[in-house]
Protein backbone atom coordinates (compact mmCIF):
# COMPACT_ATOMS: atom_id res chain seq x y z
CA UNK A 1 0.00 0.00 0.00
CA UNK A 2 1.36 3.41 -0.90
CA UNK A 3 0.07 5.08 2.31
CA UNK A 4 2.07 2.78 4.59
CA UNK A 5 5.39 3.54 2.93
CA UNK A 6 4.88 7.23 3.40
CA UNK A 7 4.19 6.87 7.09
CA UNK A 8 6.98 4.44 7.92
CA UNK A 9 9.77 6.10 5.97
CA UNK A 10 10.48 9.70 7.18
CA UNK A 11 12.71 10.34 4.19
CA UNK A 12 9.89 9.75 1.76
CA UNK A 13 7.38 12.50 1.12
CA UNK A 14 4.86 12.94 -1.63
CA UNK A 15 5.76 16.15 -3.42
CA UNK A 16 3.02 18.22 -4.97
CA UNK A 17 3.52 20.34 -8.07
CA UNK A 18 3.95 23.65 -6.20
CA UNK A 19 6.51 22.23 -3.82
CA UNK A 20 8.45 20.70 -6.68
CA UNK A 21 8.62 23.97 -8.59
CA UNK A 22 9.65 25.89 -5.46
CA UNK A 23 12.49 23.50 -4.80
CA UNK A 24 13.60 23.45 -8.40
CA UNK A 25 13.66 27.25 -8.53
CA UNK A 26 15.73 27.51 -5.34
CA UNK A 27 18.11 24.84 -6.56
CA UNK A 28 18.63 26.54 -9.89
CA UNK A 29 19.17 29.87 -8.17
CA UNK A 30 21.88 28.45 -5.97
CA UNK A 31 23.56 27.02 -9.06
CA UNK A 32 23.39 30.33 -10.89
CA UNK A 33 24.99 32.27 -8.01
CA UNK A 34 28.70 31.89 -7.55
CA UNK A 35 29.69 29.47 -4.82
CA UNK A 36 31.42 31.89 -2.52
CA UNK A 37 31.37 31.57 1.21
CA UNK A 38 33.22 34.74 2.31
CA UNK A 39 30.99 37.36 3.90
CA UNK A 40 32.61 40.21 1.96
CA UNK A 41 31.33 38.84 -1.34
CA UNK A 42 27.76 38.67 -0.14
CA UNK A 43 27.97 42.12 1.43
CA UNK A 44 29.05 43.41 -1.96
CA UNK A 45 26.30 41.47 -3.67
CA UNK A 46 23.57 43.02 -1.53
CA UNK A 47 25.13 46.50 -1.38
CA UNK A 48 22.52 49.29 -1.54
CA UNK A 49 22.52 51.97 -4.22
CA UNK A 50 25.20 54.57 -3.48
CA UNK A 51 22.72 57.44 -3.27
CA UNK A 52 20.42 55.54 -0.91
CA UNK A 53 23.13 54.74 1.62
CA UNK A 54 23.63 56.87 4.73
CA UNK A 55 27.10 57.93 5.78
CA UNK A 56 27.43 55.00 8.19
CA UNK A 57 26.63 52.49 5.44
CA UNK A 58 29.00 54.21 3.03
CA UNK A 59 31.77 54.03 5.62
CA UNK A 60 31.26 50.28 5.94
CA UNK A 61 31.35 49.81 2.17
CA UNK A 62 34.60 51.80 1.98
CA UNK A 63 36.10 49.68 4.75
CA UNK A 64 35.15 46.50 2.93
CA UNK A 65 36.52 47.74 -0.39
CA UNK A 66 39.81 48.88 1.13
CA UNK A 67 40.22 45.39 2.59
CA UNK A 68 39.35 43.73 -0.72
CA UNK A 69 41.78 45.94 -2.67
CA UNK A 70 44.51 45.32 -0.10
CA UNK A 71 44.15 41.57 -0.60
CA UNK A 72 43.99 41.85 -4.37
CA UNK A 73 46.62 44.49 -5.14
CA UNK A 74 48.77 44.43 -1.96
CA UNK A 75 48.48 48.22 -1.82
CA UNK A 76 46.91 50.42 0.89
CA UNK A 77 44.14 52.37 -0.83
CA UNK A 78 42.60 55.57 0.45
CA UNK A 79 39.06 55.62 -0.96
CA UNK A 80 37.37 59.01 -0.70
CA UNK A 81 33.68 59.82 -1.10
CA UNK A 82 34.09 63.61 -1.31
CA UNK A 83 30.72 65.25 -1.97
CA UNK A 84 30.12 67.86 -4.70
CA UNK A 85 31.11 71.40 -3.70
CA UNK A 86 28.10 73.74 -3.39
CA UNK A 87 27.69 76.31 -6.16
CA UNK A 88 29.97 74.45 -8.54
CA UNK A 89 29.23 73.17 -12.05
CA UNK A 90 32.35 71.90 -13.75
CA UNK A 91 33.20 72.91 -17.31
CA UNK A 92 36.14 72.11 -19.53
CA UNK A 93 37.76 74.03 -22.35
CA UNK A 94 40.09 72.69 -25.03
CA UNK A 95 41.98 74.97 -27.39
CA UNK A 96 42.29 73.08 -30.68
CA UNK A 97 44.37 75.87 -32.17
CA UNK A 98 47.11 74.90 -29.68
CA UNK A 99 46.78 71.10 -29.31
CA UNK A 100 49.75 69.35 -30.95
CA UNK A 101 48.43 65.78 -30.62
CA UNK A 102 51.30 64.53 -28.43
CA UNK A 103 49.05 62.21 -26.34
CA UNK A 104 50.64 63.27 -23.02
CA UNK A 105 47.09 63.77 -21.69
CA UNK A 106 46.07 60.22 -22.65
CA UNK A 107 48.79 58.64 -20.55
CA UNK A 108 48.63 61.13 -17.67
CA UNK A 109 44.98 60.10 -17.39
CA UNK A 110 45.94 56.42 -17.46
CA UNK A 111 48.43 57.04 -14.65
CA UNK A 112 46.10 59.09 -12.46
CA UNK A 113 42.97 56.99 -12.96
CA UNK A 114 44.35 53.44 -12.73
CA UNK A 115 43.26 52.32 -16.19
CA UNK A 116 44.10 48.76 -17.16
CA UNK A 117 47.43 48.56 -19.02
CA UNK A 118 46.64 45.18 -20.61
CA UNK A 119 43.95 44.87 -21.91
CA UNK A 120 44.57 48.50 -22.72
CA UNK A 121 42.04 51.17 -21.75
CA UNK A 122 42.34 54.87 -22.56
CA UNK A 123 39.72 57.42 -21.50
CA UNK A 124 41.01 60.05 -23.93
CA UNK A 125 41.20 59.53 -27.69
CA UNK A 126 43.08 62.07 -29.80
CA UNK A 127 41.62 62.35 -33.29
CA UNK A 128 43.61 63.68 -36.21
CA UNK A 129 42.00 65.60 -39.05
CA UNK A 130 43.34 67.08 -42.24
CA UNK A 131 43.06 70.86 -42.28
CA UNK A 132 40.31 72.23 -44.46
CA UNK A 133 38.28 69.02 -44.65
CA UNK A 134 34.74 68.59 -43.43
CA UNK A 135 35.13 66.97 -40.08
CA UNK A 136 32.72 67.87 -37.24
CA UNK A 137 30.09 65.34 -38.28
CA UNK A 138 32.65 62.67 -39.18
CA UNK A 139 34.29 61.86 -35.87
CA UNK A 140 34.07 58.12 -36.47
CA UNK A 141 36.15 58.34 -39.64
CA UNK A 142 38.98 60.29 -38.03
CA UNK A 143 42.41 58.78 -37.61
CA UNK A 144 43.23 57.92 -34.01
CA UNK A 145 46.20 55.63 -34.77
CA UNK A 146 48.52 58.30 -36.23
CA UNK A 147 52.10 57.85 -35.03
CA UNK A 148 54.58 60.11 -36.83
CA UNK A 149 58.09 60.79 -35.61
CA UNK A 150 57.23 64.33 -34.56
CA UNK A 151 54.02 66.27 -33.87
CA UNK A 152 52.40 68.58 -34.85
CA UNK A 153 52.45 67.57 -38.52
CA UNK A 154 52.09 70.05 -41.33
CA UNK A 155 48.53 70.20 -42.64
CA UNK A 156 46.81 68.43 -39.73
CA UNK A 157 45.03 69.37 -36.53
CA UNK A 158 44.14 67.33 -33.48
CA UNK A 159 40.96 66.99 -31.42
CA UNK A 160 41.15 65.07 -28.14
CA UNK A 161 37.80 63.52 -27.18
CA UNK A 162 36.80 62.23 -23.75
CA UNK A 163 33.56 62.15 -21.74
CA UNK A 164 31.77 65.42 -22.49
CA UNK A 165 29.90 65.41 -19.14
CA UNK A 166 26.57 66.18 -20.81
CA UNK A 167 23.93 68.10 -18.89
CA UNK A 168 21.40 65.83 -20.61
CA UNK A 169 23.35 62.56 -20.71
CA UNK A 170 21.87 59.81 -22.92
CA UNK A 171 24.00 57.18 -21.15
CA UNK A 172 22.25 57.86 -17.85
CA UNK A 173 18.81 57.52 -19.42
CA UNK A 174 19.43 54.01 -20.74
CA UNK A 175 21.11 52.44 -17.71
CA UNK A 176 18.79 49.66 -16.50
CA UNK A 177 20.27 49.51 -13.00
CA UNK A 178 20.85 53.24 -12.37
CA UNK A 179 24.52 52.46 -11.95
CA UNK A 180 25.40 55.72 -13.70
CA UNK A 181 24.05 59.18 -12.89
CA UNK A 182 24.84 62.88 -12.99
CA UNK A 183 26.11 64.44 -9.76
CA UNK A 184 25.18 67.95 -8.63
CA UNK A 185 28.48 69.39 -9.84
CA UNK A 186 27.72 68.06 -13.32
CA UNK A 187 30.02 65.03 -13.34
CA UNK A 188 28.49 61.84 -14.75
CA UNK A 189 29.69 58.99 -12.53
CA UNK A 190 29.50 55.20 -12.49
CA UNK A 191 29.15 52.88 -9.49
CA UNK A 192 31.30 49.91 -10.53
CA UNK A 193 29.58 47.75 -7.92
CA UNK A 194 26.19 48.35 -9.51
CA UNK A 195 27.19 48.19 -13.17
CA UNK A 196 26.07 44.89 -14.71
CA UNK A 197 28.06 45.37 -17.91
CA UNK A 198 25.15 45.46 -20.36
CA UNK A 199 26.92 48.26 -22.32
CA UNK A 200 23.66 50.06 -23.20
CA UNK A 201 25.38 53.30 -22.13
CA UNK A 202 28.17 52.70 -24.61
CA UNK A 203 25.64 52.33 -27.39
CA UNK A 204 23.84 55.48 -26.24
CA UNK A 205 26.90 57.73 -25.94
CA UNK A 206 27.28 59.79 -29.15
CA UNK A 207 30.94 60.53 -28.34
CA UNK A 208 32.25 57.00 -27.86
CA UNK A 209 33.59 58.08 -24.49
CA UNK A 210 32.81 54.96 -22.46
CA UNK A 211 35.13 51.96 -22.18
CA UNK A 212 34.41 48.35 -21.24
CA UNK A 213 36.59 46.01 -19.18
CA UNK A 214 36.56 42.94 -21.41
CA UNK A 215 39.13 41.28 -19.19
CA UNK A 216 40.38 41.55 -15.63
CA UNK A 217 42.12 44.98 -15.51
CA UNK A 218 45.88 44.65 -14.97
CA UNK A 219 48.30 47.31 -13.69
CA UNK A 220 51.86 47.02 -12.40
CA UNK A 221 51.75 47.25 -8.64
CA UNK A 222 54.29 50.10 -8.50
CA UNK A 223 52.20 52.16 -10.95
CA UNK A 224 48.95 52.00 -8.97
CA UNK A 225 47.61 55.34 -7.72
CA UNK A 226 46.27 54.59 -4.22
CA UNK A 227 44.48 57.95 -3.78
CA UNK A 228 41.08 57.18 -5.23
CA UNK A 229 37.44 58.20 -5.17
CA UNK A 230 34.59 55.69 -4.90
CA UNK A 231 32.91 57.17 -8.00
CA UNK A 232 36.13 57.73 -9.92
CA UNK A 233 39.51 56.10 -10.20
CA UNK A 234 39.24 53.16 -7.79
CA UNK A 235 40.22 49.85 -9.40
CA UNK A 236 37.51 48.47 -11.66
CA UNK A 237 36.31 44.90 -12.17
CA UNK A 238 36.04 42.71 -15.22
CA UNK A 239 32.72 43.36 -16.96
CA UNK A 240 32.10 46.98 -15.92
CA UNK A 241 32.04 50.23 -17.89
CA UNK A 242 34.31 53.18 -17.09
CA UNK A 243 35.01 56.68 -18.40
CA UNK A 244 36.45 60.12 -17.66
CA UNK A 245 35.13 61.77 -14.46
CA UNK A 246 37.02 65.11 -14.77
CA UNK A 247 39.36 63.50 -12.18
CA UNK A 248 36.65 63.65 -9.51
CA UNK A 249 39.19 62.71 -6.82
CA UNK A 250 41.25 65.82 -7.63
CA UNK A 251 38.73 68.41 -8.79
CA UNK A 252 36.43 68.06 -5.79
CA UNK A 253 39.41 69.09 -3.69
CA UNK A 254 40.15 72.13 -5.84
CA UNK A 255 42.93 70.64 -7.93
CA UNK A 256 43.08 70.59 -11.73
CA UNK A 257 42.47 67.33 -13.64
CA UNK A 258 45.62 65.36 -14.53
CA UNK A 259 45.24 66.05 -18.26
CA UNK A 260 45.20 69.82 -17.62
CA UNK A 261 48.39 69.67 -15.57
CA UNK A 262 50.36 67.57 -18.07
CA UNK A 263 49.46 69.42 -21.29
CA UNK A 264 52.78 70.86 -22.54
CA UNK A 265 51.12 73.62 -24.59
CA UNK A 266 48.47 74.64 -22.04
CA UNK A 267 45.61 73.82 -24.40
CA UNK A 268 43.39 72.43 -21.63
CA UNK A 269 41.31 74.71 -19.39
CA UNK A 270 39.12 73.82 -16.45
CA UNK A 271 36.90 75.61 -13.96
CA UNK A 272 33.54 76.43 -12.46
CA UNK A 273 30.88 77.43 -14.99
CA UNK A 274 28.94 79.26 -12.26
CA UNK A 275 31.88 81.51 -11.35
CA UNK A 276 31.97 84.49 -13.74
CA UNK A 277 35.68 85.01 -13.01
CA UNK A 278 36.75 81.45 -13.87
CA UNK A 279 39.04 80.55 -16.76
CA UNK A 280 36.35 78.51 -18.47
CA UNK A 281 33.88 81.40 -18.38
CA UNK A 282 36.53 83.66 -19.92
CA UNK A 283 36.95 81.14 -22.76
CA UNK A 284 33.22 80.89 -23.40
CA UNK A 285 32.71 84.65 -23.32
CA UNK A 286 35.80 85.77 -25.24
CA UNK A 287 36.64 82.91 -27.64
CA UNK A 288 34.91 81.15 -30.50
CA UNK A 289 33.60 78.03 -28.78
CA UNK A 290 31.64 75.04 -30.01
CA UNK A 291 30.61 71.68 -28.59
CA UNK A 292 30.60 68.33 -30.34
CA UNK A 293 27.32 67.22 -31.91
CA UNK A 294 25.33 70.13 -30.48
CA UNK A 295 22.33 69.10 -32.60
CA UNK A 296 21.73 66.08 -30.35
CA UNK A 297 20.73 68.32 -27.41
CA UNK A 298 23.04 66.52 -25.02
CA UNK A 299 24.39 69.89 -23.77
CA UNK A 300 28.01 68.87 -23.20
CA UNK A 301 30.02 70.85 -20.63
CA UNK A 302 33.14 70.33 -22.74
CA UNK A 303 33.90 73.39 -24.89
CA UNK A 304 36.31 73.37 -27.81
CA UNK A 305 37.67 76.74 -28.84
CA UNK A 306 40.15 78.57 -31.06
CA UNK A 307 42.30 81.05 -29.18
CA UNK A 308 44.18 82.26 -32.26
CA UNK B 1 24.17 105.61 30.66
CA UNK B 2 22.66 104.99 27.24
CA UNK B 3 24.12 108.27 25.97
CA UNK B 4 27.59 107.17 27.09
CA UNK B 5 27.31 103.93 25.11
CA UNK B 6 26.17 105.89 22.06
CA UNK B 7 29.15 108.19 22.29
CA UNK B 8 31.65 105.36 22.63
CA UNK B 9 30.03 103.64 19.66
CA UNK B 10 30.35 106.82 17.61
CA UNK B 11 33.96 107.18 18.63
CA UNK B 12 34.70 103.64 17.50
CA UNK B 13 32.98 104.26 14.19
CA UNK B 14 35.02 107.40 13.64
CA UNK B 15 38.23 105.54 14.46
CA UNK B 16 37.35 102.71 12.09
CA UNK B 17 36.50 105.03 9.18
CA UNK B 18 39.66 107.06 9.68
CA UNK B 19 41.70 103.84 9.58
CA UNK B 20 39.94 102.80 6.38
CA UNK B 21 40.68 106.14 4.78
CA UNK B 22 44.32 105.83 5.80
CA UNK B 23 44.56 102.38 4.22
CA UNK B 24 42.47 103.29 1.20
CA UNK B 25 44.94 104.88 -1.25
CA UNK B 26 47.51 102.09 -0.84
CA UNK B 27 45.19 99.34 -2.02
CA UNK B 28 43.90 101.50 -4.86
CA UNK B 29 47.43 101.83 -6.18
CA UNK B 30 48.06 98.12 -5.88
CA UNK B 31 45.08 97.40 -8.08
CA UNK B 32 46.78 99.18 -10.99
CA UNK B 33 47.68 96.89 -13.85
CA UNK B 34 51.43 97.36 -13.70
CA UNK B 35 51.71 96.47 -10.05
CA UNK B 36 49.77 93.20 -10.06
CA UNK B 37 52.13 90.34 -9.36
CA UNK B 38 51.66 86.86 -10.76
CA UNK B 39 52.98 83.88 -8.83
CA UNK B 40 55.64 82.48 -11.16
CA UNK B 41 58.66 80.23 -10.60
CA UNK B 42 62.13 81.79 -11.12
CA UNK B 43 63.14 82.37 -14.76
CA UNK B 44 64.76 79.38 -16.55
CA UNK B 45 68.36 80.57 -16.97
CA UNK B 46 70.96 78.27 -18.49
CA UNK B 47 73.35 77.16 -15.79
CA UNK B 48 76.01 79.71 -14.81
CA UNK B 49 74.68 82.45 -17.11
CA UNK B 50 73.13 84.70 -14.47
CA UNK B 51 73.94 87.28 -13.17
CA UNK B 52 75.12 88.63 -16.52
CA UNK B 53 77.22 91.26 -14.74
CA UNK B 54 79.66 88.50 -13.76
CA UNK B 55 81.16 88.89 -17.23
CA UNK B 56 79.64 92.13 -18.50
CA UNK B 57 80.59 94.34 -15.53
CA UNK B 58 84.02 95.30 -16.87
CA UNK B 59 83.10 95.25 -20.55
CA UNK B 60 82.58 98.28 -22.69
CA UNK B 61 79.06 98.65 -24.09
CA UNK B 62 78.96 98.29 -27.88
CA UNK B 63 75.53 99.26 -29.19
CA UNK B 64 76.13 98.49 -32.87
CA UNK B 65 74.23 95.55 -34.34
CA UNK B 66 76.75 92.80 -35.20
CA UNK B 67 77.62 89.08 -35.16
CA UNK B 68 78.50 88.14 -31.58
CA UNK B 69 81.69 86.30 -30.67
CA UNK B 70 80.16 84.92 -27.48
CA UNK B 71 76.56 83.62 -27.09
CA UNK B 72 77.01 81.56 -30.27
CA UNK B 73 73.95 79.47 -29.44
CA UNK B 74 71.66 82.45 -29.96
CA UNK B 75 70.46 82.78 -33.55
CA UNK B 76 67.72 85.35 -33.20
CA UNK B 77 64.57 83.97 -34.83
CA UNK B 78 61.99 86.20 -33.30
CA UNK B 79 61.53 89.56 -34.98
CA UNK B 80 64.01 91.66 -36.88
CA UNK B 81 65.49 93.05 -33.73
CA UNK B 82 68.54 92.54 -31.62
CA UNK B 83 69.85 92.36 -28.04
CA UNK B 84 69.08 95.85 -26.74
CA UNK B 85 65.46 95.84 -27.88
CA UNK B 86 64.91 93.83 -24.70
CA UNK B 87 68.14 93.71 -22.68
CA UNK B 88 69.25 96.79 -20.79
CA UNK B 89 72.68 98.03 -22.02
CA UNK B 90 73.23 100.00 -18.81
CA UNK B 91 72.60 97.08 -16.44
CA UNK B 92 72.75 93.61 -17.98
CA UNK B 93 71.03 91.99 -14.99
CA UNK B 94 67.77 93.69 -15.98
CA UNK B 95 65.50 94.10 -18.98
CA UNK B 96 64.22 97.35 -20.47
CA UNK B 97 60.78 98.14 -21.86
CA UNK B 98 60.24 100.33 -24.92
CA UNK B 99 59.12 103.07 -22.55
CA UNK B 100 62.58 103.02 -20.94
CA UNK B 101 61.26 101.42 -17.76
CA UNK B 102 63.72 98.90 -16.31
CA UNK B 103 62.27 95.58 -15.11
CA UNK B 104 63.77 92.44 -13.60
CA UNK B 105 63.99 89.07 -15.34
CA UNK B 106 61.34 87.83 -12.89
CA UNK B 107 58.65 89.98 -14.52
CA UNK B 108 59.59 89.52 -18.15
CA UNK B 109 55.92 89.00 -19.10
CA UNK B 110 55.54 92.80 -19.29
CA UNK B 111 58.27 92.89 -21.90
CA UNK B 112 56.61 90.23 -24.10
CA UNK B 113 53.24 91.89 -23.53
CA UNK B 114 54.43 95.06 -25.30
CA UNK B 115 53.97 93.38 -28.69
CA UNK B 116 51.78 90.38 -27.85
CA UNK B 117 49.00 92.34 -26.17
CA UNK B 118 46.09 90.01 -26.85
CA UNK B 119 48.08 87.01 -25.71
CA UNK B 120 49.21 88.88 -22.58
CA UNK B 121 45.55 89.59 -21.84
CA UNK B 122 44.68 85.88 -22.21
CA UNK B 123 47.70 84.93 -20.11
CA UNK B 124 46.59 87.20 -17.27
CA UNK B 125 43.13 85.62 -17.38
CA UNK B 126 44.75 82.20 -17.14
CA UNK B 127 43.75 81.12 -20.64
CA UNK B 128 46.99 81.39 -22.62
CA UNK B 129 49.59 78.96 -21.31
CA UNK B 130 49.64 76.30 -18.69
CA UNK B 131 48.22 76.67 -15.18
CA UNK B 132 48.71 74.32 -12.29
CA UNK B 133 47.62 74.56 -8.67
CA UNK B 134 43.98 75.00 -7.70
CA UNK B 135 41.11 75.82 -10.06
CA UNK B 136 39.36 77.58 -7.16
CA UNK B 137 42.38 78.95 -5.34
CA UNK B 138 46.05 79.76 -5.76
CA UNK B 139 47.18 79.17 -9.34
CA UNK B 140 50.74 78.73 -10.47
CA UNK B 141 51.53 80.79 -13.54
CA UNK B 142 54.54 80.39 -15.81
CA UNK B 143 56.55 83.14 -17.45
CA UNK B 144 56.35 83.29 -21.26
CA UNK B 145 60.00 82.22 -21.32
CA UNK B 146 59.31 78.99 -19.42
CA UNK B 147 57.72 77.59 -22.57
CA UNK B 148 59.00 79.89 -25.34
CA UNK B 149 62.73 80.42 -25.67
CA UNK B 150 62.71 84.20 -26.21
CA UNK B 151 65.39 84.15 -28.93
CA UNK B 152 63.42 81.64 -31.06
CA UNK B 153 59.97 81.39 -29.49
CA UNK B 154 58.25 78.94 -31.83
CA UNK B 155 57.65 75.49 -30.27
CA UNK B 156 59.84 72.67 -31.50
CA UNK B 157 57.93 69.57 -32.66
CA UNK B 158 58.05 66.70 -30.12
CA UNK B 159 57.70 62.94 -30.24
CA UNK B 160 54.13 61.73 -29.61
CA UNK B 161 53.32 58.88 -27.22
CA UNK B 162 52.13 55.61 -28.83
CA UNK B 163 48.63 55.26 -30.30
CA UNK B 164 45.99 52.97 -28.77
CA UNK B 165 46.03 49.26 -29.63
CA UNK B 166 43.90 48.46 -32.68
CA UNK B 167 40.93 46.19 -31.96
CA UNK B 168 42.43 43.50 -34.20
CA UNK B 169 45.61 43.44 -32.13
CA UNK B 170 43.94 42.96 -28.75
CA UNK B 171 44.77 39.52 -27.42
CA UNK B 172 43.92 38.50 -23.89
CA UNK B 173 46.77 36.40 -22.65
CA UNK B 174 48.14 35.25 -19.34
CA UNK B 175 50.74 37.68 -17.98
CA UNK B 176 53.23 37.46 -15.16
CA UNK B 177 53.25 40.67 -13.04
CA UNK B 178 56.51 41.87 -14.60
CA UNK B 179 55.08 41.35 -18.10
CA UNK B 180 52.30 43.90 -17.62
CA UNK B 181 53.18 46.82 -19.91
CA UNK B 182 54.38 49.99 -18.20
CA UNK B 183 52.83 53.41 -18.82
CA UNK B 184 55.03 55.09 -21.49
CA UNK B 185 54.62 58.41 -19.68
CA UNK B 186 56.58 57.10 -16.67
CA UNK B 187 59.74 57.00 -18.76
CA UNK B 188 59.32 60.63 -19.87
CA UNK B 189 58.63 61.79 -16.31
CA UNK B 190 61.73 59.95 -15.06
CA UNK B 191 63.76 61.66 -17.79
CA UNK B 192 62.45 65.09 -16.76
CA UNK B 193 63.34 64.53 -13.12
CA UNK B 194 66.93 63.64 -13.94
Amino acid sequence: MPGRDEKNNPGFRLIDRRGFLKGAALGLMSMALPHRSDASFWEGFFQKHFREMNSEEIREVIKRLEKEYKEKYKVDFNIKTTKPLPGVLFGYGLDISRCIGCRRCVYACVKENNQSRDPQIHWITVLRFRKGEKWVSNLEEADKYYYPDRVPEEGYFYVPVQCQQCENPPCVKVCPTQATWKERDGIVVIDYNWCIGCRYCMAACPYGARRFNWGEPRIRREEINPNVHYLGNRPRYRGVVEKCTFCIQRTREGRYPACVEICPVGARKFGNLLDPKSEIRYCIEKKRVFRLKEDLNTFPKFYYFFAI
Amino acid sequence: MIKKIHITCLLFLLLATSLMILEGPVTAEDAGDELVEFPVPPPPFSEGIFPCSNCHAGMEVNTTKRELEFHQNIKLKHFDGWCFDCHNPDDRDTLRLASGKVISFKESEFLCGQCHGTIFRDWKAGVHGKRTGMWNGRKEYRLCVHCHWPHAPRFKPIKPLPPPVRPDDIKYRKLRPEEIPSNPLEEILRGEKR
